[in-house]
């Protein structure tokens, strides 16, 4: 060292080269701990068994009575199945200016349930029981005129959490803290009487 | 340092060349000097620094017997209360505990507001107990969801549906959050990784900081004045003590009535009438019935009221994200010249009652249903909520002005 100090043809300090090879260090580095970041943020995401488990199920409706409604439970979400009277398709009727959504414009639903009654077939209602406000299971309330509910109600389902109201095509009624309809499953039928939730009907089936 | 290792031999002179302890202990109390007309209000900060010790302490002994994950979590509480030696005594301290730290802690800020706590040079103090904040309900939350009791889920499926709110990215955020398409193992693991291990680690490390800015900007006092500008011939502010002994006696009384509440609430009321431990979280998860009636601890009831009050899911989210962060902002938006409220006119001492008041009644009106009178309520009072943060810059510099004394108030008790 003390060769060096004396001896003064030492170069003078190269500042650009240094700038260049703190900001080459920095942003080496910066990269490398972004990169090292992703296994762990990755490793949040579901495992393997956990999206095994959300293939699509399987569900009879041959003993299902009109009128009625069966919980089934699909990737950890509840899947209501109703099948709808006649009353209950006409209820649908004369109340859309009271919905956020009447035509399903902003909510989420498969395309071929974007329609009047939010369904392949119009007796068979699949919906996700997950309120679309903060994800409470919305209770069925399905006599119309439960002035519990609301004055002229046409009959449908009600959150207990925060209060949303739902129609049977499961619109959210005005004055609701959720903004969007109950969202509806990708779902298909494979004959009459099996609904399948988890597998997108084909055009054709759309189509019908 | 040499004047204090001087003329001492033995171990204490060897300890003190290798690690400076004494100098250590004068600089952070006997050489630290506090106000000397500390009041009440001023238990509230070394409390907060108890608490935080016997939840770690209470912590550690539940984590030995606590099994995190969907199939477990319940039966291993049921179980370290019902079979294990004394731990139907320390499982519910630490559930009591706390709302007990949430009590201090909005105690602790309460008085920040009435003695302008939070201005300048104090402002990042003040960001820093908002952090500490922001991480305990964070591991609050965390904590109220390892048992997976009924409202332990539901709860959290409300509270982690909020990020769903955020546009574009949050559905996929939900999930990752979750670990799952629901609340499951995944999720409640990952919950126990960052309650017992991350955001301790996190509090300790923000408390540090919250000190060491104490420590450099001194302690505020209920007349708001620096007693720093008022220096004696020692050069010690003439109105500061030491805080040891002075303020480490005083605060040991703070310690003696804290732990006598804290263990009449243990021992005769630990679910403090369904307050501090919900009834729907005696009864497992059960993802297939919502209890009838949802509502947080208590001590998020005001901010899940204002985002109950509003018609719209996303401006209700984002209003009461808005609610929380808002007190990051009181620094700047209090613009008087005084800091006590002692010493400032009619109308501040207005608004911020006003606040206090609007508060409470949130919290109330968050613990019951969303219908009726108390959805009008709930809109009326986050009304009054933002109104205080609209209203404090115009009301703090009209008459926040007046003369304050030159000297401390105090009596000689």
């Amino acid at each position: 060292m003390s060769d060096h100090a004396a001896d003064d043809t030492v170069p003078e300090v190269d500042e650009s080269r240094r700038k260049f090879l703190i900001a080459a260090t920095a942003g080496t580095g910066a990269v490398g701990a972004v990169l090292t970041a992703v296994p762990f943020l990755a490793s949040w995401k579901p495992s393997e068994s956990a999206r095994a488990a959300g293939l699509p199920t399987e569900i009879d409706l041959s003993k299902m009575e009109p009128g009625q409604m069966t919980t089934h439970i699909w990737r950890k979400k509840q899947i209501y199945v109703v099948k709808r009277t006649p009353e209950m398709l006409a209820s649908l009727s004369g109340h859309d200016g009271d919905l956020k959504d009447p035509e399903s414009a902003e909510s989420a639903q498969p395309a071929y349930a974007k329609n009047k009654t939010r369904a392949l077939k119009d007796d068979v209602l699949v919906l996700i029981g997950t309120c679309t406000h903060l994800g409470c299971l919305p209770k069925t309330r399905f006599t119309p005129g439960d002035t519990t509910i609301a004055a002229n109600w046409p009959g449908g389902f009600f959150c207990p959490c925060h209060g949303s109201k739902f129609d049977l095509a499961g619109r959210v009624f005005e004055g609701s803290p959720a903004s969007l309809n109950l969202e509806v499953p990708p779902y298909s039928f494979a004959g009459d009487n099996k609904l399948i939730v988890g597998v997108d009907a084909a055009p054709e089936q759309g189509a019908a | 340092m040499a004047a204090v290792i001087e003329g001492k031999g033995g171990f204490r002179a060897w300890l003190n060349k290798r690690m400076p302890v004494d100098q250590f202990m004068e600089d952070q109390l006997t050489g630290y000097y506090a106000p000397k007309n500390f009041n009440i209000w001023y238990f509230f900060g070394s409390l907060a620094l108890l608490v935080f010790v016997m939840q770690i302490l209470t912590g550690i002994f539940v984590t030995m017997h606590f099994k995190p994950g969907e199939a477990t979590a319940w039966n291993s509480v049921q179980y370290m209360v019902r079979e294990v030696p004394y731990m139907w005594l320390i499982q519910p301290m630490h559930a009591v505990g706390a709302s007990f730290f949430f009590i201090v802690v909005y105690l602790h800020m309460a008085r920040a507001f009435l003695y302008g706590s939070y201005k300048a040079p104090r402002e990042l103090l003040w960001v820093i107990g908002m952090l500490i904040y922001l991480a305990l309900m964070a591991e609050a939350f965390m904590g109220y969801v390892l048992p997976n009791g009924n409202m332990s889920y539901w709860g959290a499926q409300v509270i982690i549906n909020l990020f769903g709110t955020i546009p574009g990215i949050g559905p996929s955020l939900v999930e990752w959050i979750r670990g799952d398409y629901g609340i499951g193992d995944a999720t409640l693991t990952r919950f126990f990784s960052l309650h017992v291990v991350a955001l301790p680690f996190v509090i300790a490390l923000l408390v540090m900081l919250h000190l060491v800015a104490l420590r450099q900007v001194g302690s505020n006092n209920p007349d708001g004045i620096e007693i720093k500008e008022k220096l004696g011939a020692d050069g010690k502010p003439v109105d500061g003590i030491p805080f040891h002994p002075y303020y480490t006696l005083k605060d040991i009384v703070g310690v003696g009535l804290f732990l006598t509440l804290f263990a009449i609430v243990v021992f005769f009321v630990p679910t403090f009438g369904g307050l501090f431990m919900e009834a729907p979280n005696f009864e497992p998860a059960n993802p297939v019935s919502t209890p009838e009636h949802i509502a947080p601890v208590w001590y998020f009831t005001p901010y899940y009221a204002i985002l109950r009050a509003v018609p719209d899911q996303k401006m209700g989210a984002l209003l009461m994200a808005i609610s929380v962060l808002a007190f990051l902002f009181v620094p700047w938006l209090d613009r008087a010249k005084n800091k006590s409220l002692r010493y400032r006119g009619l109308a501040s001492k207005f608004l911020v009652g006003m606040f206090f008041v609007t508060f409470l009644v949130l919290m109330w009106l968050g613990l019951k249903p969303a219908d009726g009178i108390y959805v009008l309520l709930a809109r009326i009072f986050t009304t009054l909520y933002f109104l205080f943060f609209l209203l404090l810059p115009f009301v703090s510099k009209a008459d926040g002005n007046g003369p304050v004394p030159e000297r401390v108030t105090y009596h000689a008790h």
